[in-house]
């Protein structure tokens, strides 16, 4: 009775059968690329629309309720409009750095995706510094923002993406320490290593307790920041900015962008999962003997986390810029490097609770 | 140390805007106020301030209130209103008084301000809640509000 277990294995098994070594790896590696678009696409659209519709409730409104059952294909039906819309040539702009800075955000969302487990065998890509690897991938985003906003020439633009770069060099300290903490719990950076250490011992947010829920909550608030939503969305900043670093695209390439923001709330929603919630596994491993449902409960972690980021994106008002560098290098900098010793302290005398 | 108390009370403060906006969310399926509307076309209700048009009530036996006293008509500033109104010798004291023929209103030139209800002495006309008032043709958007063959009720009379 192992006939679901494997899925991955046995699809590997019949490529490197069925043709040369070299030739299955490509072919292996095209089909996991194609899974992983189709990932991205999809994903991203359901997130628009889990957001567009929560959103509503918050509001006492209904949301997109008519394309579909309970408005589904809502968004699918606007990416079908974004694809048919013009691309707008901008006649100032700096052309080559205007159509590469969607790419760049789009690229490292998805390499930033490729090292996600999603169940203990759909893990494209398991390597020894995952967690790092993650943090390094995560913030070449910000890269195509900039260059987006700097390449369209354009006032609302550049100012919308210089406080992007100000707003990810200062978060990005704060992402990386707390997530320092739980490395310094799990004692490795391994993806596939810290899960099985959760294991054994149960999440990390009951394992560390307390210092484990204080870098919980600063991952939360920093994570918000990283991917530019409200109130962190000084980038964006309709009032203030049109539509900051993309007030000058428009089509596909603007949807890429967009798309890019919603795929990078789910990487930091599944990173606070991996971290803090076991990833997939089951809660006191209920489901353990059945390694499929493993996508489903990261799945369901995840969503769950990103319900948060937008609950906080609807109660939150914006912050000010220097509202914005106070919480960051007076408040959470500090908290955080206290609680990396606390946390230390606590690993070294062993009183984490392990069941 | 104000520093320790700010991170709590940011904490706290927080926790409560969440607190009150998740209230809202989990209770929403009971308070949406959203209407779809061309699908409740037949059940929907205006709330009661809502300036739907001018209309003039009558009760059970065809009578309204108004007494024709032109109050309206001065008190619109666009036109809206016209009354076309006769003498006639009241039968119980003999005295000479006016009566209305036509109250028409033109829902065309109205613009909902509502100041010829307030001028209204005797309350004869109120805002009606119906909101789907477009028609392909403008000729139905003057109407005489007061029904054919209505009187004036008895015992409202025009304060001398």
């Amino acid at each position: 009775m192992n006939l679901p277990l494997s899925i991955t294995k046995n699809i590997h098994d019949w490529l490197f059968e069925l043709m040369s070594a070299p030739i299955a790896a490509v072919v292996e590696m095209v089909l996991i690329a194609v899974a992983f678009l189709g990932f991205f696409a999809l994903a991203g659209l359901l997130l628009v629309y889990m957001e567009r519709r929560i959103a509503a409730f918050f509001q006492l409104r209904l949301g997109p309720n008519r394309v579909g059952p309970q408005g589904l294909f809502q968004t699918i039906a606007d990416a079908l409009k974004l694809v048919s819309k013009e691309l707008v040539v901008i006649d100032k702009a700096d052309k080559f750095l205007y159509n590469l800075a969607p790419y760049f955000v789009i690229v490292a969302s998805l390499m930033a995706l490729s090292v996600l487990p999603f169940s203990q065998e759909f893990h494209a890509f398991d390597i020894n510094i995952g967690v790092f690897f993650l943090l390094a991938v995560s913030s070449i985003g910000v890269i195509g923002i900039l260059l987006g906003g700097w390449a369209s020439n354009n006032k609302y633009a550049l100012i919308g993406a210089m406080r992007s770069g100000l707003q990810t060099i200062s978060y990005e300290l704060s992402v990386g320490l707390s997530i320092l903490t739980i490395v310094l719990l799990a004692g490795s950076l391994q993806i596939s290593e810290i899960i099985a250490v959760q294991q054994k011992g149960g999440w990390f947010i009951i394992q560390g307790h307390i210092p484990a829920f204080i870098a919980f909550m600063i991952f939360m608030i920093a994570g918000t920041a990283e991917t530019n939503r409200a109130p962190f969305d000084l980038v964006e900043a309709e009032s203030e900015l049109g539509a900051g670093f993309h007030t000058e695209y428009s089509g596909m390439k603007f949807a890429y962008f967009f798309l890019a923001e919603f795929i990078n709330m789910f990487i930091i929603a599944a990173i606070g999962t991996i971290l803090f919630f076991g990833g997939w596994l089951s809660p006191f491993g209920i489901t353990e003997s059945i390694p499929l449902l493993g996508v489903m409960w990261f799945m369901l972690k995840v969503l769950g986390l990103v319900f948060l980021m937008m609950w906080f994106r609807w109660t939150f008002p914006r912050l000010r810029v220097d509202q914005l560098l106070t919480l960051e290098w007076k408040y959470l900098l500090p908290i955080n490097l206290f609680n990396i010793v606390f946390m230390a302290v606590i690993v070294w005398l062993g009183l984490t609770i392990n069941f | 140390m104000s520093y320790f108390s700010d991170i709590y009370n940011g904490v706290k403060t927080l926790l409560t805007g969440m607190s009150v906006t998740g209230k809202y969310f989990f209770n929403a399926r009971k308070e949406i106020i959203t209407q779809q509307f061309p699908d409740n076309r037949a059940t929907l209700k205006m709330f009661d301030r809502f300036r739907g048009e001018v209309v003039m009530p009558h009760d059970e036996n065809n009578e309204h209130r108004c007494t024709g006293c032109q109050k309206c008509e001065l008190a619109c500033p666009n036109g809206t209103i016209e009354i076309i109104w006769d003498r006639v010798v009241d039968e119980e004291t003999g005295k000479k008084i006016k009566v209305i023929d036509k109250h028409i209103y033109h829902l065309s030139m109205c613009t909902m301000c509502g100041l010829c209800i307030e001028a209204c002495p005797t309350d004869a006309i109120k805002w009606s809640q119906n909101f789907s008032n477009s028609s392909y043709d403008r000729t139905q958007l003057t109407k005489v509000l007061n029904k054919p063959g209505s009187k004036i009720m008895p015992g409202v009379k025009d304060k001398e």
